[in-house]
């Protein structure tokens, strides 16, 4: 799987640093969504895709399995 | 649009005998008409509701759709309801709306929350502590601890000295009633901005590591107004008082309920955290909704919502459906998938505390059931008093022995 995150829609919810801290960080200046692994492994697919799903700006993408 | 026979009117009603469970209009409507007009002031208005959790997040989503209360067609809690400051950033929208959203939300990270936790845990265990030691029994839960509690975190969090806590309560209470005036909501919260725009002056002087201090420092570099920044910290305090005061009370008594379920409560901090994100789906304190207004024509579920109609969003019943959440009227502190509810919204308007909120009921009520696990309350759920017009659902006073 691979990940993509749209930093300028990103409202900082904080929900993916939350579900899945080992991908998803948050910088220090204005808590936006730092990407930490493009291609987590497989373990976290799960993860990775309920961050997706939560995310309340859509602005995390999956593409692949 | 005038009124028709045929348009339920919007209510906030609930059974008497289910006070946790959402009007069962909607849920009836969920079924037979997912996208549908309700009567609103007395027949004035037929906005649309949204009743599907799919159709709750679409709407949400969707920037088409205006949070701006002072349009025409706007389906707010009460007729006329002006625009506020734009500090008040949850009634604007883009791009306004994310300039102000963007000057707090490091406040908010997860790591800067994490570093409360400690606060948190403090202010719970020297709450409980003068709770039992009161003579009086039995003792106001919400009095002496729901209420307090989140009072004292937010005032840590901006920096407010807790003396004046009590000039808080006061005039945060007509924001969130429904039956003030829309007058004295203005008055209320204009208050709470001049004592706010104060403060900003105290900390130029007198610099803390808070929130207020640092919205000075974005006055100073230019980004916002002293004005913003009084209006910014005046809807952090009044966003984080009522709510998690009402879900720290609700979820005491969702748990006493559920009596077998307590256990998770008391567990390990991941069971902990699902059972939190249960509590926040089932119990949705923000009853009336959430009000939005369409901008263009736009389809929601096969509908075309006309622009300039509104529609209301209540999020505790899309949090209670069959489609996106199975036996949804169930309590099930370890469901799998509880954190997809929209208990905070959904889309850019998502509630900015939402990790301080998850923080303090993941300290907070493991801790109330460590410390009083004889906790009970002291009359029967019916003689409870809710609080029904109000914007978050709650219960005015919560009799406890324990």
């Amino acid at each position: 799987m691979q990940v993509e995150v749209d930093v300028p829609k990103c409202v900082a919810s904080g929900q993916c640093v939350l579900i899945a801290p080992d991908v998803f960080d948050q910088r220090d200046e204005d808590g936006l969504v730092v990407l930490l692994d493009e291609h987590p492994p497989a373990e976290l697919n799960d993860a990775v895709r309920e961050s997706a799903t939560v995310c309340p700006a859509a602005a995390i993408r999956l593409v692949g399995s | 649009m005038p009124s028709s026979p045929s348009h339920p009117a919007f209510t906030l009603t609930r059974a008497a005998t289910a006070p946790l469970t959402p009007p069962p209009l909607y849920a009836q409507l969920r079924e037979e008409e997912p996208i549908t007009r309700v009567s609103l002031w007395e027949g004035r208005l037929t906005p649309w509701v949204v009743t599907r959790w799919e159709d709750a997040r679409t709407v949400l989503g969707n920037p088409a759709f205006s949070s701006d209360p002072s349009l025409p067609g706007a389906p707010t809690f009460v007729k006329d309801t002006p625009q506020s400051p734009r500090g008040f950033f949850q009634s604007h929208d883009d791009p306004v709306h994310a300039a102000m959203r963007r000057t707090l939300t490091r406040e908010f990270m997860i790591k800067r929350i994490n570093a409360l936790r400690p606060a948190i845990t403090r202010l719970t265990g020297e709450l409980i502590s003068s709770m039992v030691q009161l003579e009086q029994r039995p003792v106001d839960f919400v009095e002496h601890f729901a209420l307090p509690l989140p009072s004292l975190v937010i005032c840590e969090l901006l920096g407010v000295p807790y003396a004046d806590h009590g000039f808080f309560q006061t005039h945060s209470k007509p924001i969130v009633d429904l039956t003030a005036t829309a007058e004295q909501r203005v008055a209320a919260r204009d208050a709470l901005v001049a004592y706010l725009l104060d403060l900003v002056q105290v900390k130029r002087q007198r610099p803390g590591d808070d929130v207020v201090t640092r919205l000075a420092a974005q006055v100073d570099d230019g980004v916002i107004t002293d004005e913003d920044a009084a209006a910014l910290s005046t809807f952090l305090l009044f966003a984080g008082h009522e709510t998690t005061a009402n879900m720290i009370a609700l979820s005491t008594i969702t748990l006493l309920q559920h009596p077998e379920q307590l256990p998770r409560i008391l567990g390990e901090p991941s069971q902990v955290a699902d059972a939190v994100e249960e509590l926040l789906r089932y119990i949705s304190i923000v009853h009336g909704g959430l009000r939005r207004t369409a901008t263009q024509d736009t389809e929601v579920a096969g509908v075309t919502v006309r622009a300039g109609e509104g529609v209301i969003i209540p999020l505790g019943v899309a949090n209670r459906d069959p489609h996106a959440f199975a036996d949804p009227d169930e309590l099930d502190l370890q469901r799998a998938n509880a954190r997809q509810h929209v208990a905070f919204g959904y889309g850019i308007h998502q509630c900015l505390g939402q990790p301080l909120a998850r923080a303090e009921l993941q300290i907070v009520l493991p801790e109330v059931f460590r410390r009083l696990p004889d906790l009970r309350i002291a009359v029967p759920l019916e003689q409870l008093a809710f609080k029904e017009n109000t914007v978050v659902y709650g219960v005015h006073d919560l009799p406890v022995i324990w």
